[in-house]
């Protein structure tokens, strides 16, 4: 707020400089607004035609032009949950490691490697996902699946190496430096003298861990996991690569689908047709409206985390 | 950290006089030639480039084509952005009439089913029409469905699931392919249709992206079946099959099956060459064969350019075929090319005289 205060009574470079960080700031929202407004203007037409039924039915026929893009939204929702479910423990117990266990010295080095595999471009994470992880998953992880847990519905099908089960697992290790860079942080924010209290009353290192380092950076961790959620989420090219593209909706994982980023990869380029285009774009605003939420939740949780537990 | 910081400021003045460079270097050039901007499909691009590169050496005349997909080459041309836009699937004749468009075939690409079936060489396995879309459709699901036995007397066909590939982004290909199943399956006519991406019955579930994303899957599954350019099934040295036609001979995809096909068929009656060479006549013909097409104005504005753009494609169409056949994509019929010429000088016109004399 200071910002703002007595920008007149100052010199005049300063108002300068501060009016034109004001003018970036502004510009930047209304870049997201301008986008917006070209996101719907674009997809009036489906928008006119298909109504709220665009979302929940499941068809994709460029033929008979019709368009329901359920099952694009499923796989995105779908494989984004279990990158979540792989990502946020993983996370949690490597950042516990950095945090409690490792000494400082080591924990650097280790740290610049997570932090190195956030760096590494997504198309690198899809093809290495096609060409060495989809034939491991066909051959060794699929099978194996299938024998602990049997004709389970769940992992019924073909193993033939991609598919919605790939695909979470790839997203699962894209997010995974992020979320263990903020859970790190989180906990590395919990007080000292918190934790060496518990040491003290003769508590183990476990029950100091799971009793006042995660339940202290509980919120924090939810932070972190949105973080990660909202990446996933909007993930192109990795998953293209290795989620199937198929637009049905089936009960197993090992089942090829699809994801909204993926659809608009694959058809972008070839769709000449109005409605077509259209379809496509609406699904683009889909994705804008989920992926907005999902921030602005996660950003304001994070705050109040932070607030929180801002003194040490 | 200043190092950096100095390092980044260097290489960013670097980076600009290098543009400042170049930026020269392509105005001098363009005041010496003529660019030709062309946009569009990205299964002729290879053929395309070999020939704007081979005429920029006799001509200095540059062809800047984008491989950006035939929707955003129809997309281009109609904004016109550019001299000429590329389509691998024919536009309807009032689509072209209501843009003011004229289009014409430049080069012949077949599509071919492959498969991954061992013990089988290529072109051993005998395919009809029908059988080609029940497997499409989820009606002939194991190699050694009675139906495949008849078509295939004397071969042990295993007792093997199929599976079957497709293609995951729209493209030109689904178009030829679903084309050619259209016109050969009434069950698939009335249930699916054809499109360059469209719905896929149930029993389709495996979609690679691209062409090398379906050779890739037919490779690694065991008992599948797909469809690839026919580049594609020779550079990867694919299993394909011998496919009846319409005269019903089982033939061999090859640039004489292509060709066959592309002479064969009624080019003369195609009004604005809406014609596509799947299911063609013709006991030589392959039945999934397709053509790449040009989109141009029917009135230019600048008639130097035209003609330069006309030019090239004449070039092309004479001088390019061996290129193109290096390739493996197959140069149009000379028959055909006399056609499309003749066109050029009754329909491409610049301040209402034709540009093509």
């Amino acid at each position: 707020m200071k910002l703002f205060g007595k920008a007149g009574s100052r010199n005049l470079t300063d108002t300068a400089f501060k009016l034109t960080t004001m003018l970036g700031a502004a510009l930047l929202l209304l870049i997201m607004a301008a986008l917006f407004a070209e996101l719907v203007r674009n997809s009036l037409l489906s928008i006119e035609k298909f109504g709220w039924s665009f979302i929940y039915t499941n068809v994709w026929d460029p033929v008979k032009e019709q368009f329901g893009a359920a099952a694009s939204i499923w796989g995105t929702v779908v494989s984004t949950l279990i990158a979540m479910a792989l990502a946020v423990p993983l996370g949690i117990l490597i950042a516990l490691f950095l945090v409690e266990l490792l000494p400082e010295r080591i924990s650097k080095w280790v740290r610049t490697g997570v932090e190195l595999l956030a760096a590494v471009p997504s198309i690198i994470f899809g093809m290495w996902g096609l060409f060495v992880f989809a034939p491991f998953m066909a051959e060794t992880v699929q099978p194996f699946l299938r024998g602990v847990f049997g004709d389970s519905p769940l992992f019924s099908g073909p193993p033939i190496g991609i598919g919605m089960l790939t695909a979470g697992i790839i997203l699962a290790f894209m997010i995974l430096p992020f979320i263990t860079a903020v859970v790190r942080d989180v906990f590395q924010m919990v007080p000292a003298v918190v934790k060496e209290s518990a040491h003290g009353m003769g508590s183990t290192l476990w029950e100091v861990t799971s009793k006042v380092t995660i339940r202290y950076g509980f919120q924090g961790v939810v932070g972190a996991a949105l973080l990660g959620l909202g990446r996933a989420i909007g993930e192109t090219m990795a998953v293209t690569f290795v989620i199937g593209n198929s637009h049905k909706i089936s009960a197993s994982l090992f089942a090829p689908a699809n994801s909204i980023t993926a659809t608009l990869a694959n058809e972008f380029a070839e769709a000449s047709e109005p409605i077509y285009l259209s379809s496509l774009i609406e699904l683009g605003l889909v994705l804008f409206v989920l992926t907005f939420i999902i921030q602005v939740i996660s950003q304001i949780w994070l705050k109040r985390v932070k607030k929180q537990m801002g003194v040490q | 950290m200043k190092s950096i910081k100095i390092a980044i400021v260097v290489l960013m003045g670097l980076v600009f006089v290098s543009f400042g460079c170049s930026d020269r270097n392509g105005n001098s050039d363009k005041q010496k030639a003529v660019t030709i901007n062309g946009a569009g499909a990205t299964f002729p691009y290879p053929v395309y480039s070999q020939w704007a590169h081979e005429y920029k050496k006799i001509t200095s005349i540059r062809l800047n084509y984008q491989s950006i997909g035939s929707g955003g080459g129809i997309m281009q041309i109609k904004a016109k952005t550019v001299d000429f836009g590329a389509s691998d699937a024919p536009l309807k004749p009032e689509e072209l009439s209501e843009a003011g468009l004229v289009q014409f075939p430049m080069v012949i690409g077949g599509v071919v089913p492959v498969l991954n079936l061992e013990g089988f060489e290529a072109g051993e396995i005998h395919l009809t029409a029908e059988n080609l879309a029940d497997i499409y459709l989820g009606k002939i699901n194991k190699w050694n469905d009675a139906k495949m036995k008849m078509s295939n007397p004397g071969l042990n066909l295993p007792d093997k699931a199929i599976a079957t590939v497709h293609r995951a982004d729209g493209s030109g290909t689904t178009w030829i392919f679903t084309n050619y199943l259209y016109k050969v399956s009434d069950e698939w006519k009335s249930k699916v249709g054809f499109g360059k991406a469209i719905s896929w019955p149930e029993a389709n579930n495996i979609a690679g992206k691209g062409n090398e994303g379906v050779a890739a899957f037919v490779k690694k599954v065991d008992g599948s079946i797909g469809y690839v350019e026919y580049a594609y099934a020779l550079q990867n040295k694919m299993n394909y099959v011998k496919l009846q036609n319409k005269a019903g001979v089982f033939v061999m995809p090859n640039a004489k099956s292509f060709q066959a096909a592309a002479a064969n068929a009624d080019w003369a009656n195609a009004d604005g060459y809406y014609l596509v060479l799947t299911d063609q006549p013709g006991k030589d013909s392959w039945p999934i064969t397709g053509a790449s097409f040009i989109l141009m104005y029917r009135n230019q504005k600048d008639e130097v350019k035209a003609k330069e753009v006309l030019k090239l494609f004449d070039w092309c169409y004479k001088k390019g075929g061996e290129l193109a056949k290096k390739l493996d994509y197959v140069p149009m019929p000379v028959k055909v090319v006399e056609m499309v010429e003749k066109k050029w000088s009754e329909e491409i016109k610049a301040n209402g005289s034709p540009v093509w004399k």
